[in-house]
């Protein structure tokens, strides 16, 4: 076995072992922890395969961010979640059901790009030669002109994102004073201060 | 592909020696570390009184808006990366439709810029 087969089982061990315990965790936060763990050991995958910079896209959005938006989520749900690990038994033929559809959609991709008659160049198509040319060159070859259209959507998925988490989650609190720096700076001693004259024991 | 994976090689060697310093102190907290629990010790303190509840409260929904919008500028600039690398290449042939197709995405991700400034969703009250 080759130094890069055995470090391909220790992270594909990890990523599985790591997958379980999500689901078993019985802290949700713990189970974010080890989402995590799987994300990286995920990555190493990713780097085996020679795709760096999915590699690295996976450890910056998704350790870096989805991971914490998952603790937020965890941490703002006021669910008990001991009570919610006690219909385990109750859904387990739903999760069974979920558990055998993806696998034989795993099937059909891996049928289709090894065992389909004509996928060997389907194959070629999917990488181009690692040494010839780098990895996020490489992507960034055709994202940005064959695939133009793809992208462009996704930028407009990324401005709903961004208009609907403001639109969903944006309140804003009328009995909280705001600062307001134009307001600040226009101040005039002339009209923010009115002299009085007071006489003695009368007052205003 | 050898080669590419030999460039990895002081990171995969920085990741052991970072999970055998995590377990060396981890376990050398179980196994030196002075022991002696009782019900005061490790009950919750609350400065006198018994402690009302649980330590866990919700979070304000705030936090989510917070990290949902750096996630979406996180992965703007994901997409910078391969375009860094390779527009130039493109352009020097006369080839400017990769730059202008980035020079779009940024024009819509920027007016939702505006949006959520002129809303005052960055803004903490």
């Amino acid at each position: 076995m080759t130094v890069a087969a055995v470090i391909f089982y220790l992270f594909a061990c990890t990523a599985v072992a790591s997958g379980l315990f999500v689901v078993l965790a019985r802290n949700p936060v713990h189970s974010v922890l080890w989402l995590i763990l799987t994300f990286f050991s995920a990555a190493g995958l990713f780097v085996l395969m020679g795709a760096e910079f999915v590699a690295m896209l996976l450890v910056i959005v998704y350790v870096g961010a989805v991971a914490v938006l998952f603790l937020f989520v965890v941490m703002m749900l006021d669910v008990d979640f001991v009570e919610l690990k006690q219909g385990l038994a109750q859904h387990m033929p739903v999760a069974l059901l979920i558990g055998v559809v993806l696998i034989m959609e795993l099937i059909l991709v891996i049928g289709v790009t090894l065992w389909a008659d004509d996928s060997s160049p389907l194959r070629v198509a999917m990488a181009p030669a690692p040494e010839a040319i780098e990895n996020t060159q490489a992507l960034g070859q055709i994202i940005y002109t064959d695939f133009i259209y793809l992208f462009q959507s996704a930028g407009l998925i990324l401005f709903v994102a961004m208009v609907g988490a403001i639109v969903l989650t944006l309140r804003h609190r009328s009995d909280v004073k705001r600062q307001s720096v134009v307001f600040q700076m226009h101040r005039d001693p002339a009209e923010a201060i009115v002299m009085k004259d007071v006489k003695p024991g009368q007052g205003l | 592909m050898d080669g590419l994976l030999r460039e990895y090689l002081p990171i995969l060697i920085f990741l052991g020696l970072a999970i055998a310093l995590g377990l060396v102190l981890i376990f050398a907290a179980l196994i030196v570390a002075v022991r002696n629990p009782d019900a005061e010790k490790v009950s919750a303190y609350e400065c006198g009184f018994n402690a009302f509840d649980d330590a866990r409260m919700k979070f304000d929904v705030r936090f989510y808006l917070v990290s949902i919008l750096f996630i979406i500028f996180d992965l703007e600039v994901a997409f910078l990366f391969p375009w860094a690398t390779s527009f130039a290449e493109r352009a020097q042939s006369g080839d400017m439709i990769g730059f202008w197709s980035m020079m779009v995405f940024l024009g819509v991700l920027t007016v939702g810029f505006v949006y959520e400034w002129k809303k005052g969703a960055l803004e903490w009250e």
